[in-house]
């Protein structure tokens, strides 16, 4: 093809069976496919109703993430399940893969955790892939040059079926993020910035393709930080284009291609990153090097702002549906405009979520714990994404750090992040999190949550109020 | 699929942007294996004090609202999470069509594909739909899919745009998961051209 093309565009490109035609949308192939308990039952009835086989049984992997309790092993090295609801839909996923001969990784054992952990931590999410799981958040994979999304349950009956989906060809805009992040200002505080600055709706109809020298300088967990919010600014996938970092981070995975399969690979993934004249069809730009650590401080991810900014008025906002909205928010947070979050006190703090589960993080949040105590009062949680990431951080003797903290140290698993399992913040109480959506109740029916960075949680278990942890920097190491 | 085709039915506004699907149905919904109890939960938060009883203000429960079967509300309704719980808690609850501003784009598609019109029109004719419902709260709209036209109470005719293919799927009643399974041939063909380093997981592969 002669035409200039993006990131995008050579992965939709590859993997189109049957191309868009004027009655008909491409029929677009799907590398991997990704499924929980939650989103894939009654896709399974839907399958065994027609008679119809998991087409790749070999290119589906399952997990158990969401309805599941985080809770420490018992006596016997098992995470106990209580919720009969929880058991059901666990036994039902573990007939499903039986029947249909799928791979599933189960609660507990050695390679299980949050599906967007997982993926990339086998070696089983590379460049160039589609990828699908009936999960919004599968965007995070988009950090490896992926072309990611979430996909509804028919879908994911569509890809066991046929290992295909109908999709129209996506817009595409370019995301620029330029200069260098200040220290205590971190990957998390990008993506917050960017939502807070374009809105929830900012990407619909779009991929986003992540660029410019900030995004360059991030780790390969920090891209995966970034992708992961990319559907909260509306956009259903986020990409970045793959390097040598990328590269390095695939190689030598379970999955990852080997020896002269790997040199293959490699060649075709070098060909990924987009044509210097490839256009989009929309752009975004942040500056990286004037930001602050981000806090929301509603109930939607673009309702964030600076930390050390104050809360803001509806009579500032331009039009009566967005001060209707925020008169809203504010009163569901029980948050008074024109004062500021700093100081304002919190009862959880939660660390994890497929955002900010992984060792980077773990790491980060220990650095800041070394030697300290947390506040009284506030609950703390850790919780790794994945078993493996649990193992690394025992290794690293991080488990220590957060226990002696006085912070608890759990299973992997989505936890507190979206109130469905038993990590719940209790009703009317505030909850610093690092995880991607503060919509009413998200942590559970009354939860009050302040989306942040892992270093700004843990400043603020630290203190028990919202911590500027630009404040804390001081003897912390490896931040 | 039952084909969806012209249907008039009771509209109820829900005036707010950025509903998102934790609000259409909490996750503590989420924990079955099959559509049961969805619409019990369709925007729990919203519909029920937190004493269990229904409350009185929101909108679904007015008694005038009673029998409604299509959702008018504001832009990016649907947004957050890929649950097409969401879709099935509406239908469950009655609802055969969402008039909107815009959509998010996972719950749009996920909508479309059982049968739950996501229907965008214009800023002026949503707000002619808004003062019409004000000044009367049972009022009824048609909604002609064939013809991708909104009736307005006034009589007026409001054109939306949908994806062709699902409306073709809808108006006759044909299922997408159909359309894919006859493209085997182009399937296989793809796949046999996949690079053999593509590594795959084996059935027995167990955490």
């Amino acid at each position: 093809m002669s035409q200039s093309r993006t990131l995008f565009d050579k992965v939709w490109d590859a993997h189109v069976v049957r191309p868009e035609s004027a009655d008909t949308p491409a029929v677009l192939y799907i590398d991997l496919h990704l499924i929980h308990e939650v989103t894939s039952p009654q896709a399974f009835t839907e399958l065994r109703q027609r008679g119809l086989r998991v087409r790749r049984p070999d290119r589906t992997l399952a997990t158990m993430d969401h309805s599941t309790p985080t809770t420490p092993r018992n006596a016997l090295g098992v995470i106990p399940v209580i919720d009969p609801q929880a058991i059901a839909q666990l036994d039902r996923l573990r007939a499903n893969c039986a029947d249909f001969g799928i791979p599933l990784y189960e609660l507990g054992s050695s390679n299980q955790g949050i599906v967007h952990v997982i993926g990339p931590e086998q070696g089983l999410t590379q460049p160039g892939m589609t990828i699908v799981c009936g999960d919004s958040h599968t965007s995070t994979h988009g950090a490896f040059g992926a072309l990611a999304f979430g996909i509804g349950t028919s879908e994911v009956g569509h890809v066991l079926a046929t290992q295909c989906l109908l999709q129209y060809r996506p817009r595409t805009c370019a995301v620029r993020v330029e200069g260098r992040l200040q220290p205590g200002v971190t990957a998390k505080d990008i993506i917050l910035a960017i939502i807070a600055k374009y809105g929830v709706g900012g990407g619909t109809g779009h991929v986003f393709e992540y660029m410019g020298e900030a995004i360059r300088a991030l780790s390969m967990e920090e891209r995966m930080t970034i992708c992961n919010m990319s559907i909260e600014g509306g956009a259903r996938a986020g990409m970045v284009a793959p390097d040598d970092m990328t590269f390095e981070y695939v190689a030598g995975r379970p999955y990852a291609p080997k020896g002269a399969d790997f040199e293959a690979a490699l060649a075709r993934w070098r060909r990924l990153p987009g044509d210097p004249e490839a256009r989009f069809d929309k752009e975004m730009f942040l500056d990286a090097s004037a930001l602050a650590p981000m806090i929301t401080y509603g109930t939607n991810p673009g309702m964030g702002m600076p930390i050390d900014a104050a809360i803001p008025s509806p009579e500032q906002l331009p039009d009566a549906s967005s001060r209707q909205a925020l008169d809203k928010a504010l009163s569901y947070m029980g948050l008074a405009p024109g004062k500021p979050l700093l100081g304002h006190k919190v009862d959880v703090v939660f660390i994890g979520s497929c955002t900010n589960s992984r060792i980077s993080d773990l790491r980060q949040v220990a650095a800041f714990f070394k030697g300290r105590k947390v506040a009284e009062g506030v609950r703390v949680m850790v919780v790794p994404g994945s078993q493996q990431v649990k193992r690394q951080a025992e290794a690293e003797g991080l488990d220590e750090i957060f226990r002696a903290a006085g912070a608890e140290w759990r299973e992997a698993g989505c936890s507190a992040c979206l109130g469905m399992n038993d990590d719940k913040v209790p009703p009317g109480k505030y909850a610093l999190s690092t995880s991607n959506r503060n919509f009413e109740g998200r942590q559970g029916p009354g939860a009050r949550t302040l989306l942040a960075s892992p270093l700004t949680a843990a400043a603020t278990a630290l203190t028990g109020v919202v911590t500027d942890p630009r404040t804390m920097l001081d003897g912390v190491a490896t931040v | 699929m039952e084909p969806v085709t012209t249907f008039s039915g009771k509209a109820v506004a829900l005036v707010a942007d950025d509903v998102d699907t934790d609000q259409i149905i909490p996750a503590a919904y989420l924990k079955v294996t099959d559509k049961s109890g969805l619409a019990e939960g369709l925007f729990k938060a919203w519909r029920y004090l937190p004493d269990g009883t229904p409350s009185p203000d929101f909108p679904l429960n007015r008694p005038e609202a009673a029998g409604a079967t299509v959702l008018v509300t504001g832009r990016n309704f649907g947004c957050g999470s890929s649950r097409e719980h969401a879709p099935w808690a509406l239908q469950g609850y009655g609802f055969k069509a969402v008039i909107a501003l815009s959509f998010a784009d996972i719950f749009r598609n996920n909508s479309l594909k059982i049968g739950l019109l996501p229907i965008v029109i214009d800023e002026a004719s949503h707000r002619e739909l808004l003062r019409y419902l004000e000044a009367d709260p049972d009022t009824s709209v048609t909604v002609d899919l064939p013809n991708q036209q909104v009736i307005l109470p006034g009589g007026r005719a409001v054109s939306f745009p949908i994806d062709g293919f699902a409306k073709h799927c809808l108006v006759h009643g044909v299922d997408q998961l159909g359309f894919i399974l006859q493209q085997e041939e182009s399937i296989a063909a793809y796949e046999a051209a996949t690079p053999a380093w593509v590594n795959t997981l084996r059935p027995d592969e167990r955490g």
